[in-house]
């Protein structure tokens, strides 16, 4: 029993840092109807934030409180990130709004690439794998045979936040509004006085911060490297596909269900499944239900 | 009348969607507190002279005014600011928000906050039917009532001029009398309007002049009564 326990919070763990970044995927495919397949190595750029930033507050100030270093390591990975990510998508989507799809799809591609031979050529950086210094104290309580750790509560904790802040953001603010109207016509939208590129290049900040959010939290607790964002970049769009790309919610429910299936396949199967079950899940689900579980059938334009 | 008179004043506008001309020297002006109908054929390029007023369209050559400035590269959404609300062709809701939503997003650029809770009571008046659905998605509404949003969304962004894109269409006649009685109120109330139609019976009912567009020019210009009257366009476009 405790087992089990153990392993579904291990799940929500790895649950919470796909459902982050599948956000970011499931936004902008829902405002420009485009996969931005260099988001997973926008993730892994942001660890690298989080981990210059604490790095470097820490040696120049040892003493500072956890929630202090958390914090502004948490905010300048998500300032930074979302920075980055504007200049992207100014840079090199932009320009290709008009051109056929697969112009951006094959440019966010590279983008990806760029970002992670960036990053090993960088000589801060490197290709060896990295610890980011301890945030905060990490504490493992026992309760009752099941082992939680003060991180894991932080991880679970604050996606949970930036969860509801998004999709509060998402159904209740004139942003949010507008960005499910670019979603449904974005050639009306300029009628209603909203500038559309600017609530594009929004959505792209916001979808990166979320993104750094979740490489800030997977940065305490696990390793880093320049070619993280590839992996868990797939396992992150997966979970967008199965809940439903476009779908915020969908996305967040996508993201728990392969955290599920991360850490549960080894408990029935060899690890080695792993992948093999996430890619059966988003065939099966491509056969059966194309617009995945929230999505719904897009409705007929009137 | 002198064009720096008017509230809108096109010279000799050009459009082109790459080499197909949809515009060849539109001139035209529509006064403050006037309705002007435009009418003309499928593929005449009423569409496209809105799409150019508001910004949609890169102009080619030629000038517009609004309000004596020069709209050209003014972004569409600085337009919507300036004072020209557009209902466009196929009335263009987001049928994934709510009603109420759909005409909070016409808000956007308004600095008046005040006088927004006064506008939704207007156009709820006006419409009393989108005031029973505000919280229904606009996808559920019926052509007739997505018509109707889609002329209260223009108003909701407080346009001084309100540029309409065939507002009859697909609509049973009791229900175009019905958006013609309203466009009346609208024009009454101080709003200038640019009327597109294909249904030139009715238009020029409304409207106090018209002009007639085919295939990228303009071949008649009058009151809406010599328009009525003249004998071209009582052959092409009244019925006979
Ligand atoms: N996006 C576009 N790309 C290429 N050609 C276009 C485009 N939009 C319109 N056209 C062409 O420009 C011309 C004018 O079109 P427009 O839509 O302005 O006509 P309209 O008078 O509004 O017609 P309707 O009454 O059918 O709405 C037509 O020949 C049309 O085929
Ligand atoms: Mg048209």
């Amino acid at each position: 029993m405790q087992f089990y326990i153990q392993q579904i919070l291990n799940a929500l763990q790895v649950g919470s840092v796909y459902a982050l970044i599948a956000l970011g995927y499931t936004m902008v495919y829902g405002i420009l109807t485009m996969i931005n397949f260099a988001h997973g190595d926008i993730f892994m750029v942001s660890t690298y934030l989080a981990f210059f930033t604490s790095t470097l507050l820490l040696s120049i100030a040892a003493g500072l409180p956890p929630l202090f270093t958390f914090v502004f390591t948490l905010l300048t990975a998500m300032f930074g990130t979302a920075l980055l990510a504007v200049l992207i998508e100014r840079l090199a989507y932009k320009p290709l709004r008009t051109a056929p799809r697969i112009s951006a799809v094959i440019t966010a591609l590279g983008v990806g690439l760029f970002l992670e031979n960036f990053m090993v050529a960088f000589k801060p950086v490197g290709p060896a794998p990295r610890f980011l210094p301890p945030l905060i104290p990490q504490i493992n309580y026992d309760l009752g045979g099941v082992t939680v750790s003060t991180i894991q509560i932080v991880i679970i904790l604050v996606s949970g936040l930036v969860m509801f802040l998004l999709d509060t953001i998402v159904r209740r603010t004139m942003v949010g509004m507008a960005m499910r109207a670019i979603s449904w016509d974005k050639f009306t939208v300029p009628l209603m006085g909203v500038p559309v590129d600017r609530i594009i290049s929004l959505t792209f900040a916001l979808g990166a911060s979320i993104a750094a959010v979740g490489g800030t939290l997977y940065g305490m607790a696990y390793t880093i490297d320049p070619y993280m964002g590839i992996r868990i970049g797939w396992w992150a769009f997966i979970s967008a596909v199965v809940g439903g790309i476009g779908n915020i919610r969908g996305a967040m429910l996508g993201g728990f269900i392969l955290g599920f299936v991360e850490i549960f396949t080894p408990v029935f199967l060899p690890s080695t499944y792993r992948d093999f079950i996430a890619f059966s899940l988003l065939l099966l689900l491509l056969i059966f239900r194309p617009t995945g579980i929230l999505g719904r059938p897009a409705p007929q334009k009137v | 009348m002198t064009s720096n008179s008017a509230l809108l004043s096109i010279q000799n506008l050009h459009v082109a969607y790459g080499n197909i001309l949809a515009l060849q020297g539109i001139s035209l002006d529509v006064r403050e507190g006037e309705i002007v109908t435009l009418i003309g054929a499928n593929g005449a390029g009423k569409s496209t002279l809105l799409r150019a007023i508001s910004g949609l369209v890169p102009m080619r050559e030629g000038r517009i005014l609004f309000a004596g400035v020069d709209l050209r590269s003014v972004p569409a959404h600085q337009i919507v600011e300036m004072g020209i609300a557009h209902v466009p062709e196929g009335r263009g809701i987001f049928a994934n928000l709510t009603v109420l939503e759909n005409l909070k997003l016409a808000t956007w650029s308004r600095k008046d906050r005040a006088n927004i809770q006064k506008d939704y009571r207007r156009v709820f008046e006006l419409f009393p039917r989108l005031a029973e659905r505000q919280y229904q998605l606009a996808g559920t509404l019926s052509g007739g009532e997505q018509q109707m949003l889609a002329v209260a969304r223009a108003l909701m962004t407080r346009g001084r001029l309100m540029l309409l894109d065939e507002p009859s269409m697909g609509l049973a006649p009791v229900l175009v009398r019905e958006i013609f009685n309203i466009l009346g109120e609208i024009n009454a109330a101080g709003t200038t309007i640019l009327l597109v139609e294909q249904n030139a019976r009715q238009a020029l009912k409304v409207a106090h002049r018209g002009y007639v567009l085919e295939t990228g020019r303009i071949t008649l210009a009058g009151t809406a009564q010599e328009l009525s009257d003249n004998p071209q366009v009582k052959a092409a476009y009244l019925g006979g």
